[in-house]
């Protein structure tokens, strides 16, 4: 009785995580991560701009698989306030990570006198 | 007036099918936690993305990372995870020393990660590459070293439950507690993916 109101308050539809889910969640984690080192220590793309944006696509694939495969995220854990929290939660991360390059970068760009490292050496 | 109605309805159902009530608040009130310690990362990863670049004429992400030890280090993040839900299922069949015995290799996965992250910075502090050298280094310690720091205490965390768990057996507390590591223990390697992604490989890409 208290293992199944126990695994039933956790995730609504049922338990937490199968074999299978978390063996699909490996094996995705596994080539999402692989991917990225690849790009990286293989030099595989010419453009690092592209390489860039494809780490980052693939970063947050993973961090979606995560979510599903292992934390067991749905729209119907805890009557839904778990996907509103995440939701709420991004909004704010967004908010302030846009936030703080986009003002950062026009500091830099419009306050920082142009120094080379060779410049900066010899600083006093 | 039909709006509240189904309200309430909605309200009953939710108290009538959740008997357990501190059990379920307990896991939305961790998940809530951990949002929190979402934010918390969310502005150390700005704070790096700001200053990622300020060198100081010192030795850039390229000079300092080891991939292929970066890439042993998410490999035994991942190996932890995987093993802490094969814990999470003995759990659910009730097989306490199954379970205790895949606990211990997710602790041993935790603790090699330390190792070799500890050994890391050791070896960047021997460097002259210590977070007093640029801003690029202190934001670098800083992120990286809170979620080290974060797996440290889960690997405490875990040592405890492992404890409680021979004393005492499965009990509904226990049960309670393994699940909100779990839920710990999972997003520390989620945030572990922005760490290798965003630090090393883009510092390493340039």
């Amino acid at each position: 009785m208290t293992s199944l109101s126990s695994a039933h308050t956790h995730d609504d539809d049922g338990g937490h995580g199968t074999f299978k889910g978390y063996l699909t969640g490996f094996i995705l984690s596994v080539i999402l991560t692989a991917i990225p080192f690849w790009l990286v220590m293989g030099d595989v793309l010419d453009s690092k701009l592209f390489a860039a944006v494809l780490i980052l696509l693939l970063a947050a694939v993973q961090v979606v698989v995560h979510m599903i495969y292992f934390l067991h995220m749905n729209t119907r854990a805890e009557g839904g306030w778990s996907m509103t929290a995440l939701i709420f939660t991004l909004i704010l991360v967004a908010i302030m990570l846009c936030g703080s390059f986009w003002v950062m970068y026009h500091l830099n760009t419009n306050m920082m006198p142009q120094m080379s490292p060779e410049m900066v050496k010899t600083l006093p | 007036m039909s709006d509240a109605t189904l309200d309430a309805y909605r309200a009953d159902q939710f108290y009538l099918t959740e008997e357990h009530h501190p059990e379920g608040s307990t896991m939305l009130g961790f998940w809530i936690y951990l949002m929190s310690d979402c934010l918390i990362f969310a502005v150390l990863f700005a704070t790096y993305g700001v200053l990622g670049h300020n060198y100081a004429a010192g030795p850039t992400p390229a000079d300092l990372f080891d991939l292929p030890m970066v890439a042993v280090n998410t490999a035994m993040l991942l190996f932890s995870s995987i093993t802490y839900g094969f814990a999470m299922l003995e759990m659910d069949r009730n097989r306490k020393n199954a379970m205790l015995a895949w606990l211990v290799v997710t602790g041993l996965f935790g603790l090699t990660f330390l190792g070799l992250e500890l050994y890391e910075f050791h070896h960047l502090i021997n460097e002259g590459a210590g977070p007093d050298r640029s801003a690029f280094l202190s934001a670098f310690f800083t992120l990286v070293g809170t979620h080290g720091l974060h797996v440290t205490f889960g690997c405490i965390w875990l040592v405890t439950l492992m404890v409680q768990v021979s004393v005492k057996g499965l009990i509904p507390e226990n049960r309670r507690r393994l699940l909100c590591l779990s839920m710990f223990w999972h997003f520390l390697d989620v945030v572990w993916i922005g760490v290798f992604s965003l630090v090393y490989l883009l510092g390493v890409l340039g």
